[in-house]
């Protein structure tokens, strides 16, 4: 207990009066502070070391899989908005397999979902999860850091080695795929309203522009906000320096003095795009045009020319899965190119299958009508599909490489979304 | 031997009680008084080392928020004995029979969940929105005018939120008023206005504090409504706690952070308790 004005009589009449019971609470806090010590050590130090060489990850991979069967069952923990909510594609699954899958919609944001199985996966308890979806960036690195993904079997993974994009078998944050394959992947860009922007925005000077003075939401996420700030001064954020990082808060910081930020947003942003209170926004591709479709709102998405950042939501494994065999087999279900297909048509968000172009273009030559309008924007949509041309324009978060780094990193951007 | 158990038998009553309170009070404040005076970070683990500098560098850096928290809890808690006080008084003195009726009907938007109640203001409010677009349209207030992201709609917010555990005390301390000391101040040649300024008034002081207590405290360290209906000047203490815990997982910061606002809280409520006269602050607190 922590009371700065003990001797206050007042207080000390109040806390010892007639009243046993709060004595003996004192008391008992007193016996808490001599635990004082034990109670320093609540939160223990786990990293562990990384395997070092491919084979000495490949003897992880038997160690784990061996003598691990089919149990008939998989809990999937994923995104709200990242699947039909009728769960088609799971129905196939479990028609195919007999595997039967509990699917639910627990993940809203990486931190807090990170806060809440740490201490689990911390203890070596379940997580009541087999599969799990995490986004790269800090959260996914320390899930690795600390050993508590299962290392996975790419004998298991037919699919993924057969139509996974090339891109996708090789991102910076988990080279070869050791700990995940991807689940879908998405930019961050701008997204205005038209009933209120009239001319388009091309680049990020546009969130700089005093013409839309209070009405610009930015997201307070620092290295969404942070990137921004980056390109907006021609700068790679992945190549980023501590310099570079003091530059752009200097010119975000700029923009929140000129009154032109109306809010910094965590993911509440389409809304109030769609309402009017903001005209333009930086926005996750998908949601755009989820809100599109849901609403029939009319909202618009643009890559700025300057780049935009693509990062990757990924399906994992955590260590205490109880079902680790079925987990997987899901995994490389969503690879399947039919099904990839059908997905991207529901979720619009970049799918990690080329070839479920084809797939969606084929629905489209079946559809009719208001259907085979909108199978045909989801074929030709660059936010599902990006070109080449896209793709040398989208840049990854930073990977840091201490979390002293990090810990720099984020006090200097969050001094300005929290101010 | 019974009067062996005459004599445990308050510590059993207390039992219960006192293991809650242990479990879920003492216990979480001494990890959390521990883990400010830490050092480290998740992946390495964190280790005692008595850094006094989560307090030092929290506050220096994040005063301004504080000191905001302390207004916007303040601000809130006086527009709720503004509004309240007379709605309390109504009740308890004019209510007649219907007085658990309009007790229900007080109560009834708040069966709804906080955040939906804070986030269908966020609705009302917003800049084209029930409110603002009819007065806009209408050539009232000027096109660029908004509600939403500014320090009135999150003081606002705290003041709707909390306000029936703030009428709720006051209700119960004029309720007990006895008629007859207001029969006896008529008698007594008392004007309607001294009655009330002289009998009334003292009367119900208790019950404004309880009210105080129960909307001042929980309205300073809130971060709900700075985070739906703030803007980027309305960030409270509270906000940056959460970011601490959960976006940075600087779990010395944000206890650290915790502590010094529970201290100041607690320094004010002494304060305000000594100021308005009050003897035994929990004693009042407990009535």
């Amino acid at each position: 207990m922590n009371h700065p004005h003990g001797k206050d009589p007042a207080f000390l009449r109040g806390m010892t009066q007639r009243r046993l019971g709060r004595r003996d609470a004192f008391r008992l806090a007193g016996l808490s502070a001599a635990g004082l010590a034990l109670a320093a050590c609540g939160v223990k130090g786990k990293g562990t070391a990384k395997p070092t060489s491919s084979a000495q990850a490949q003897s992880e991979v038997e160690a784990y899989w061996s003598g691990k069967t089919k149990n008939g069952h998989v809990d999937f923990a994923n995104w709200p908005l990242y699947m039909d909510p009728k769960q088609p594609e799971l129905k196939q699954f479990t028609k195919q397999t007999g595997i039967t899958v509990t699917y639910k919609e627990v993940i809203q944001d990486n931190p807090s979902w990170f806060a809440k199985i740490q201490p689990q996966l911390a203890a070596g308890q379940s997580i009541d999860y087999d599969l799990m979806v995490v986004t790269n960036g800090l959260h996914f690195t320390q899930l690795v850091q600390l050993g508590y993904l299962v290392p996975l079997d790419h004998a298991k993974l037919p699919n993924f080695t057969a139509n996974a994009g090339e891109r996708y078998k090789n991102e910076s944050f988990d080279p070869g795929n050791v700990y995940s394959i991807p689940w879908a992947s998405g930019m961050t860009g701008i997204a205005y309203n038209p009933k209120y922007v009239d001319t388009p925005p091309t680049s990020m000077a546009d969130l700089w522009n005093p013409k839309y003075k209070g009405k610009v939401g930015m997201m307070s996420d620092s290295q969404e906000i942070a990137n921004f700030g980056l390109f907006a001064l021609g700068i790679d954020p992945d190549k980023s320096t501590e310099a570079d990082w003091e530059k752009a808060a200097a010119k975000l910081q700029a923009q929140r003095d000129a009154g032109i930020v109306r809010k910094y947003y965590d993911q509440a942003y389409i809304d109030p795009l769609a309402k009017g209170d903001i005209w333009l926004t930086m926005a996750w591709s998908g949601d755009v045009f989820q809100k599109n479709v849901s609403d029939g709102t009319d909202l618009k998405f643009v890559l700025p020319k300057e780049g935009a950042t693509i990062w990757t939501d990924n399906m994992m494994i955590p260590k205490t899965a109880a079902n680790p065999v079925d987990a997987i087999t899901l995994m490389d279900f969503f690879y399947d190119v039919d099904v990839a297909g059908k997905l991207a048509e529901y979720i619009n968000y970049v799918t990690p299958v080329p070839a479920a172009k084809d797939v969606i273009a084929a629905d489209a030559a079946k559809a009719t009508g208001e259907d085979k309008k909108l199978l045909d924007m989801v074929a030709g949509s660059e936010l599902v599909f990006p070109t080449d041309d896209d793709y040398a324009r989208l840049r990854s978060y930073k990977n840091f490489a201490t979390p002293q780094e990090q810990k720099k990193f984020e006090s200097i951007f969050q001094a300005i979304t929290t101010a | 031997m019974s009067r062996l158990r005459a004599s445990l038998t308050p510590y059993a009553l207390l039992f219960p009680g006192t293991l809650w309170l242990a479990i879920f009070f003492v216990i979480p404040t001494v990890v959390m008084l521990s883990l400010s005076l830490q050092s480290g970070d998740v992946v390495n683990g964190y280790a005692f080392t008595f850094n006094w500098h989560s307090y030092v560098d929290g506050i220096s850096t994040y005063h301004d928020q504080i000191i905001r928290s302390l207004v916007y809890g303040l601000a809130s808690t006086l527009i709720q004995i503004v509004i309240g006080f007379p709605v309390a008084y109504w009740i308890a003195f004019k209510g007649g029979s219907r007085k658990s009726v309009y007790l229900f009907m007080l109560l009834l938007p708040f069966l709804v969940s906080f955040v939906l109640r804070t986030i269908s203001w966020q609705f009302f409010l917003s800049d084209n929105g029930l409110l603002l677009g009819p007065l806009k349209s209408a050539g009232l207030v000027p096109q660029d005018f908004h509600i939403l992201a500014t320090s009135a709609a999150v003081i606002g917010g705290l003041a709707y939120n909390f306000l029936p555990f703030m009428i709720l005390p006051m209700y119960v301390a004029l309720e007990r008023i006895d008629p007859r000391v207001l029969e006896a101040a008529q008698d007594l040649y008392a004007s309607k206005a001294q009655t009330f300024l002289r009998v009334v008034l003292p009367l119900s002081l208790p019950g404004v504090f309880a009210g105080v207590l129960m909307t001042f405290v929980p309205a300073t360290s809130d971060y709900v409504n700075a985070s739906v209906l703030g803007g980027t000047s309305n960030t409270m203490v509270g906000n940056v706690i959460q970011n601490q815990f959960l976006i940075n997982q600087d779990y010395p910061t944000a206890s650290a952070l915790s502590f010094t606002l529970m201290a100041l809280l607690l320094v004010g409520i002494f304060a305000y308790a000594r100021a308005l006269g009050t003897e035994d602050v929990l004693e009042v607190a407990a009535r």
